[in-house]
């Protein structure tokens, strides 16, 4: 783990870029990092979140200034802009099923070549899918998609870049923390190394690339 | 009696103690009223907690503590937090003991339309889907018609949430159930007739001899 001002950390992002960025509705979203991800104006971003969060809060200033080009999401309703833009085609999104969703993305960072979930058989989300019968029980193939990037929110960061995270903002953070090639974090509070004791340690400190610094 | 609380109380009489339950948003959320306090029902929220507790009260909320909606919750004594592959994992396995949902559509066979209208709103199925496909028991709370039209049809014109039919359908009028595959009127809403739910009902419902009221 290497720590890093925010501003070297978002330069190391070229636009078009694939980006998973933790956070469920704005809630466990690293916002110092898209603060500085819309003040450095990366476009063209691939990203992939639960959400389109609301104008203004997490990923939503990202769609406020359309530096998205496509989208991986399972619910988008409460950020008007995004659908806006969704419906006038100036973002490609895929709606998938939320826990299609983790799993999927829990599976690429797992090594995994995809999941077989029953969930979404016989609907539209089945279109263009391989089914496959295990048992009797019809399951939808579903691929295992990987990051360039991901950006986390942790509540505690030890100086070696262990996480832990509190309450509902944990989410997607973890699993998202496993399935890219470069992960940046933000924490709530950095803390000396033996803070966070060893069984409460989530994400481990060799999956953290850049941790970013106070101030 | 407001219309949502008739389907609010019906549907918290399906609650056991011991259930763990996950309540959808609109009326599947005002059902956590109506539990009786000596009924222990775990409730989770599927941005990663089970043990919610009501909305707390003025400058006690926190950043960290929310419901799937992003708006402040409470945690109660006994509860926990997950990721969202833990919760979802909790959901699509069968751990889930009911699920209450909003309906758009429900029909004959118990197939459940939920999370779109083609062309006018499309804002994604969030955790509908999985919750259709892996709770042990879906209850759907909704209105039994929308601007006097039927919402329980004879096929679902709109995309299905999931090809498993639900098991329970409570609505303002009526209580359907779906004992071999075939909607059935379980119960009729206080001073409601059978012959007023059947004018309201798109698809065909088979009426047992004995159709009591709900007992509210």
């Amino acid at each position: 783990m290497k720590a890093v001002s925010v501003e070297e950390a978002v330069a190391m992002i070229p636009a078009g870029a694939s980006v998973m960025v933790g956070g469920f509705m704005g809630v466990g979203t690293p916002e110092r990092l898209l603060d500085e991800v819309v003040r450095q104006n990366k476009t063209d971003l691939r990203l992939i979140s639960n959400d389109a969060a609301t104008p203004g809060k997490g990923v939503g200033k990202l769609f406020d200034k359309t530096l998205v080009s496509k989208l991986t999401a399972t619910h988008i309703g409460l950020n008007p802009k995004a659908q806006q833009q969704m419906l006038a085609n100036q973002i490609a999104v895929d709606l998938v099923p939320q826990g299609t969703f983790v799993e999927r993305i829990r599976a690429g960072g797992c090594g995994l070549g995809g999941v077989l979930t029953p969930t979404g058989v016989g609907t539209l989300v089945a279109e263009g899918k391989r089914q496959i019968e295990v048992d009797g029980r019809p399951f939808l193939l579903e691929t295992a998609p990987r990051a360039q990037f991901a950006l986390v929110h942790a509540f505690l960061a030890d100086y070696l870049g262990n996480l832990a995270y509190a309450l509902t903002s944990r989410n997607f953070n973890p699993v998202m923390a496993m399935a890219a090639d470069t992960v940046i974090v933000t924490a709530e509070h950095i803390v000396p190394v033996g803070v966070i004791a060893p069984d409460h340690v989530v994400t481990p400190a060799p999956l953290v690339d850049y941790l970013i610094t106070n101030g | 009696m407001d219309p949502q609380i008739v389907i609010a109380r019906r549907v918290a009489q399906e609650l056991k103690s011991g259930n763990l339950v996950n309540l959808g948003i609109g009326i599947p959320t005002l059902v956590a009223n109506y539990v009786p306090s000596e009924l222990k029902v775990f409730f989770q929220s599927e941005n990663g907690l089970i043990g919610t507790g009501p909305i707390p009260e003025q400058g006690m909320a926190h950043p960290t503590l929310t419901d799937a909606g992003g708006r402040p919750i409470s945690a109660l004594p006994g509860a926990s937090t997950f990721d969202s592959a833990m919760s979802f994992g909790l959901i699509r396995g069968g751990h889930v003991d009911v699920t209450v949902l909003g309906g758009l559509q429900v029909d004959a066979q118990g197939h459940l339309a939920n999370w779109m209208i083609p062309g006018k709103m499309v804002p994604g199925m969030g955790g509908a889907m999985d919750l259709v496909s892996g709770a042990k028991r879906v209850i759907v709370a909704m209105q039994h018609a929308a601007k006097g039209k039927s919402k329980i049809v004879a096929k679902c014109s709109l995309p299905l949430t999931s090809a498993r039919p639900v098991n329970l359908v409570v609505t303002d009028l009526a209580v359907i159930g779906f004992p071999e595959g075939k909607a059935t009127l379980l119960e009729t809403a206080p001073g409601v007739s059978v012959g007023e739910v059947l004018a309201l009902t798109e698809a065909e419902l088979a009426i047992p001899d004995n159709v009591p009221e709900m007992r509210l």
